[in-house]
C-alpha cells in the first residue's frame, strides 16, 4: 500500500510545526524521516494518525484522498503506529491492551479475549516475537513492549507502519533486533515509515530518506550518503561530529566511591555495591540502558538520595553525610537528567535561574534583602558567555528552547569553582548545535583538570566524550573499559552480557 | 524483623500476622487478666422470626475474654506457623481477628446484654450509604475523575427521593428521582472537571457546599413550613426473602431488608464483574489509567469519562434514597452527615476495587453501630473514641499501613485531545 502526503501544514499559534510537507512511501518500502528533535516529525505523524487535524493539505492512500479524523480512521485505512512513548496501559495485560478499542464481547457484555490471544500467539510465532498474551505490560522489558505495539498494528492489519523514534528506549542489541524485524515486515509487503534522528540506523534500514528541518522538507537522500552529508542536511550547516580533545593530563583522584549501594523504599538495591574512582582531567562515561540505577547513583553523588550504604567522597568531602548545598559548595557541578523538572524553575526568569545556587550569597542578597540589580548584572555576563539565545534576561525559563534551557543550567553550574562535573543525559532532546556546545564545554572542563562524569544512554555520546567507559546494568557497574573498546562489546555489556558470553542478569 | 527478601504482598501478610500476635497477647493482658470482676455478659442471637437454634449465651466477662484471647493467641500463632510453612493463612487470620474482637466485646459489655445479631445487622444497614457512595467513587475515579462530591450526590438523592415521594405520595417516583438527582449533581462535576478542566478536588468541595446550601434552603422554606405536602414521604418496608430470611444469624442480617439494599447486592456484583471483565470496565480503566493510549485506539476519552461520571452520580443518588424513603421517610438538613467522605475513605481503603470498598465500608458501618450499641449498654470506653474509629482507620489506610495504595494513574487529570503531542 502506498501512502502520500501533500502540502500538510499544521500550526500551533504562531509556531509553524509543519510547513507544506510532501512525502510518499510505496509498497514494500522503508522511508526514513530524518530530522532533529523539534523539527516537526512527531507532529506530522500525529496528523497522519488522526491525533491532530492539519490546517491544510491532503493524505492519499493508494492514490485516493482520505480524511482522517481519529486514530480509528487511520487504523481502518491500514495505517498503524508505534509511538515513541508506548500507548500501552501498564496495569493491563498484553491481550487487554490489544483488544482495547476493538473488543469482542458476548451477549451480556463480557469480554472475550480468546480470539485476541490466539492472534497474538500467531503473529508472535510468525516473527519470533516471544510475547505472552497474558503477561502484564509493566512486567515486560521495553523491547518486548515495543513488539506488543507492533503486534497490535499487525492485528489491525496495518499495511503502513509508522515508527516514531523507535530506538530511543532500546539497547543496541534490541535495536538490531528491531531493525531485523522491520526488514522482515518489509519482505511481507508492508510499507514502513521510520522516524529518527539517529544517522547510523537510518542509513542501515532506509530505502530512501526524507529530511525535515524546522517543519519543512529540506531534501531527500539515498542511504548511501555519508553520515556527514546527512547531518549537514539535517542541521542546515556544516557540522563536526567529532569533539576535539587535548591529550590527557591525569590529575589526582577526586571522586572515590566504595561499596556504594542505594536502596529503594522496599529495601531493594537500586544501586548495588558500586566502587570506582575518577581522577582530575578525565571523563568517565557511565553507559547503560535507562533505568539501571544511573539516576539514583547520580543523585546520590550530590546528596539527593536517602537509604544509602557505603561511601562516596569528592575531594575528601563525605557527600553522603553533607547536605546538597554543602556538596555544591565543596565543588560539585550537577547537571540533572530532567532539566525541566530538576534543573530549572520554569516560571522563574533566566536571571533568577542563573543564581538559584548562590542567591543567598553576596552580592545577590544580604541581611535578608535581595538585590535584583546584582542578579541582572550576573545574567548580563553569563548570557553572552554561554551563548544563551533569548529576547531578554527577564523572560521565564519556560520560554527557552531545550538547548537554551540546558545552557542556562550549565552556565549556573559551571560558574562556581568546581572540581567535579556530573552531567546526566546532558544532550537528551537537544539539537545538533546545542549538542556540540555541551560536549565542547564538558571537554573544556576535563582539559582544565576537573573530573567529569557523564551519564548517557547514547553510545555516540559515550564514545565522543569518554576517556574511560563504565557500564551499568541492574544497579551494578559490570565493567569499566577504556574508550577504545568496541561498540559491539559495550552493547553486549549494556544488555548484561560479557563479551565472553557470561550473563550478569 | 527484616522483610527485605519478600515481595510487597508477602511482607504485608507477614506484618499483619505479627501485628495480630502482638494484639492477641495484649488483649489477654488488658481484657482478661487485668479485669477485676467477672460479671455475666448475655448474648442474644434472635432478632425476629427466624428459626431459633441458639437463643441466648451467657459468659462471664473475665472468663469469656480469657478464653477468646487464648483462642486468638493460638490461632494467630498457627497463622504464623502456616505462613512460615508457606501456606495460605487467610482463614486463620480472619478467625483470629474475630476472636480478638470478641475478647474486646466481652470485656466492654461486662454485666450487659449484647444483641449480637442486631449488632451485625445494624452495621450492615449503617454501611449501606457508604457502599453506594464508595461504588460511585469506584466508577468515577476508575474513569479518571476524582469524586469528592459523593457527599453532595448522596444528599441530593436523599432530598430528591424524599420530596418527590412526598409530593406524589408514590414511593416509586421517589426511588426513580433519586438517581436522577445524583446524576444532575454529577453533571456539574462532569461539565466543569472534564470540559473546563477545573481542579477536581476544589470543584468537588464546592459542589458539596452548593448541595448542602440548596437543600438546607429548601428545607427551611418549604419542608419545615409545610411538612405534610413536602416532607412526609412513605417508606419502604422490609421484604423478607422466603426461607433465606429464616436462617439464624444470616437471615436477619442479610435477607430481611428493603428493595434498596437488595439492589445494592446486585450492584456490587455487577460492578465488580463489569469493571474487570467487560468492555465497559476495560474502557473505563483505560481512560483512568492512560487516556492518551485509549485515544490512540479510537476511544473518545472525554465521552467515556462524562458518561461514567453521570453513572457514578446516579449510583450515589440512588443510595441517597436510603436516608429518606429507605429508612425514616422525612428529609432533614445535612442528614448525610459526612457519610460521603467516609465513603471516599472506604474507596481508598478498598484500593479502588468494588469488593475492597465494600469490605472497608462494612468495617466502618460496623464500627459505627458498635459505638451506638455500646453507648446504650454503658461501657468503659467513651463513645467519642468509638466515633473516631473510622477516621483513625482511614488515616492508617492512607498512610500505607495496609500496603502501597495505588490510585488510577490518571485520576484527577483532565484530558485534552492531542495534548500528548507538541
Amino acid at each position: 500500500m502506498s501512502l502520500e502526503l501533500r502540502g500538510i501544514t499544521k500550526t500551533f499559534g504562531s509556531l509553524v510545526a509543519n510547513d507544506s510537507i510532501d512525502l510518499a512511501v510505496n509498497d514494500g518500502e522503508i522511508l526514513a524521516i530524518l530530522g532533529e528533535n523539534g523539527a516537526g516529525k512527531s507532529t506530522l505523524m500525529n496528523v497522519v494518525y488522526g491525533l491532530l487535524q492539519p490546517d491544510s493539505g491532503s493524505i492519499l492512500v493508494n492514490g485516493k484522498e482520505i480524511v482522517i479524523h481519529s486514530p480509528l480512521d487511520a487504523l481502518e485505512a491500514g495505517i498503524g503506529m508505534v509511538h515513541q512513548h508506548f500507548m500501552l496501559i501498564p496495569v493491563f495485560t498484553v491481550a487487554e491492551n490489544i483488544v482495547l478499542g476493538n473488543e469482542q464481547i458476548n451477549k451480556i457484555g463480557i469480554l472475550n479475549l480468546d480470539k485476541a490471544r490466539s492472534e497474538i500467539r500467531r503473529i508472535s510465532d510468525e516473527f519470533n516475537f516471544d510475547v505472552d498474551p497474558d503477561s502484564l505490560i509493566e512486567d515486560l522489558p521495553v523491547g518486548i513492549q515495543q513488539r506488543v505495539e507492533i503486534i497490535r498494528a499487525l492485528i489491525y492489519d496495518a499495511k503502513v507502519l509508522i515508527l516514531d523514534e523507535p530506538t530511543a528506549v532500546l539497547t543496541p542489541q534490541e535495536t538490531d533486533e528491531l531493525l531485523r524485524n522491520l526488514k522482515k515486515l518489509r519482505e511481507s509487503g508492508r510499507s514502513i515509515v521510520f522516524i529518527s534522528h539517529k544517522l547510523r540506523e537510518v542509513k542501515e534500514i532506509a530505502d530512501k530518506i526524507t529530511i525535515i528541518r524546522r517543519g519543512k522538507v529540506v531534501g531527500s537522500a539515498s542511504p548511501s550518503a555519508s553520515q556527514e552529508e546527512l547531518a549537514n542536511l539535517m542541521v542546515g550547516r556544516d557540522v563536526d561530529l567529532k569533539v576535539d580533545k587535548k591529550s590527557q593530563q591525569l590529575g589526582e583522584s577526586i571522586v572515590e566511591i566504595k561499596n556504594f549501594s542505594q536502596l529503594n523504599h522496599y529495601g531493594r538495591p537500586i544501586v548495588d555495591d558500586v566502587s570506582f574512582e575518577v581522577r582530575g582531567g578525565e571523563i568517565l562515561a557511565i553507559a547503560g540502558v535507562q533505568g539501571n540505577g544511573q539516576s539514583e547513583l547520580a543523585e546520590s553523588m550530590v546528596g539527593l538520595q536517602e537509604n544509602t550504604k557505603g561511601s562516596i567522597t569528592v575531594d575528601g568531602h563525605d557527600v553522603l553525610k553533607n547536605g546538597v548545598l554543602e556538596n555544591l559548595r565543596s565543588g560539585i557541578a550537577y547537571i540533572p537528567e530532567d532539566r525541566e523538572k530538576d534543573g530549572l524553575i520554569s516560571s522563574f526568569s533566566i536571571s533568577e535561574n542563573l543564581i538559584l545556587d548562590i542567591h543567598q550569597n553576596k552580592p545577590f542578597s544580604s541581611k535578608g534583602l535581595y538585590f535584583p540589580d546584582a542578579v541582572a548584572a550576573n545574567a548580563n555576563i553569563r548570557v553572552p558567555e554561554f551563548d544563551i539565545r533569548t529576547q531578554s534576561i527577564n523572560d521565564t525559563a519556560s520560554s527557552l528552547s531545550g538547548g537554551n534551557k540546558q545552557k542556562v543550567v550549565i552556565a549556573r553550574e559551571l560558574s562556581r569553582p568546581v572540581k567535579l562535573v556530573i552531567a546526566c543525559q546532558p544532550t537528551r532532546g537537544l539539537d545538533v548545535g546545542s549538542i556540540e556546545f555541551v560536549h565542547r564545554r564538558l571537554v573544556e572542563e576535563r582539559d582544565q583538570g576537573r573530573a567529569v562524569i557523564v551519564f548517557s544512554t547514547e553510545l555516540d555520546e559515550v564514545f565522543a566524550l569518554a576517556d574511560r567507559i563504565a557500564i551499568m546494568f541492574k544497579g551494578r557497574i559490570i565493567a569499566i573499559v577504556p574508550a577504545t573498546e568496541s561498540r559491539e562489546n559495550i552493547g553486549l555489556y549494556m544488555a548484561g552480557l560479557t563479551p565472553g558470553g557470561n550473563s550478569h542478569a | 524483623m527484616s522483610f527485605d527478601h519478600l515481595s510487597t504482598a508477602q511482607r504485608k501478610t507477614a506484618q499483619r500476622i505479627v501485628f495480630l500476635n502482638v494484639a492477641s497477647a495484649l488483649s489477654l493482658i488488658f481484657f482478661a487478666l487485668m479485669q477485676k470482676v467477672n460479671d455475666p455478659v448475655t448474648y442474644s442471637f434472635v432478632l425476629g422470626d427466624e428459626w431459633a437454634f441458639i437463643k441466648e449465651w451467657k459468659l462471664g466477662s473475665k472468663t469469656g475474654s480469657t478464653n477468646f484471647s487464648l483462642a486468638a493467641i493460638v490461632l494467630s500463632l498457627s497463622a504464623l506457623w502456616m505462613y512460615v510453612k508457606r501456606q495460605s493463612a487467610k482463614v486463620l487470620i480472619s478467625i483470629a481477628s474475630a476472636a480478638l474482637f470478641m475478647s474486646f466485646l466481652n470485656w466492654a459489655s461486662a454485666g450487659d446484654f449484647v444483641p449480637f445479631t442486631g449488632l451485625l445487622q445494624g452495621g450492615l444497614v449503617l454501611s449501606v450509604p457508604l457502599i453506594f457512595g464508595a461504588l460511585a467513587g469506584v466508577v468515577c475515579e476508575r474513569s479518571g475523575v476524582i469524586n469528592i462530591a459523593i457527599e453532595g450526590q448522596l444528599l441530593a438523592g436523599a432530598f430528591g427521593a424524599g420530596v418527590a415521594a412526598s409530593l406524589t405520595k408514590n414511593i416509586w417516583v421517589g426511588l426513580a428521582v433519586a438517581p436522577i438527582a445524583g446524576a444532575l449533581i454529577s453533571l456539574i462535576l462532569a461539565t466543569f472537571a472534564i470540559k473546563y478542566a477545573i481542579d477536581q478536588v476544589i470543584l468537588g468541595f464546592v459542589i458539596n457546599v452548593l448541595v448542602i446550601g440548596l437543600t438546607t434552603f429548601a428545607t427551611q422554606r418549604a419542608l419545615t413550613t409545610n411538612p405534610t405536602v413536602w416532607n412526609s414521604a412513605p417508606i419502604f418496608s422490609p421484604i423478607p426473602i422466603p426461607i433465606l430470611s429464616k436462617i439464624p444469624l444470616i437471615g436477619p442480617i442479610f435477607f430481611n431488608h428493603t428493595i434498596i439494599i437488595y439492589t445494592l447486592y446486585l450492584l456490587v456484583a455487577v460492578i465488580q464483574v463489569a469493571l474487570f471483565k467487560s468492555k465497559w470496565g476495560l474502557r473505563m480503566r483505560s481512560v483512568g489509567e492512560m487516556p492518551v493510549a485509549a485515544e490512540s485506539v479510537g476511544i473518545d476519552v472525554n465521552k467515556v469519562r462524562f458518561r461514567n461520571v453521570l453513572i457514578a452520580g446516579a449510583i450515589a443518588g440512588y443510595g441517597g434514597a436510603f436516608f429518606t424513603i429507605g429508612s425514616v421517610g422525612s428529609f432533614s438538613r445535612e442528614m448525610t452527615a459526612g457519610m460521603g467522605f467516609i465513603a471516599l475513605a472506604a474507596l481508598i481503603f478498598g484500593r479502588w476495587t468494588p469488593l475492597g470498598a465494600v469490605a472497608a465500608a462494612l468495617v466502618f458501618g460496623f464500627a459505627d453501630n458498635l459505638r451506638s450499641v455500646l453507648s446504650i449498654s454503658g461501657t468503659p470506653i467513651p463513645s467519642e473514641f468509638m466515633m473516631m474509629v473510622p477516621y483513625i482507620a482511614t488515616i492508617i489506610a492512607v498512610s500505607g499501613f495496609v500496603g502501597k495504595v495505588r490510585a488510577p494513574a490518571a485520576d484527577g487529570i483532565a484530558y485534552k485531545r492531542g495534548g500528548g503531542s507538541h
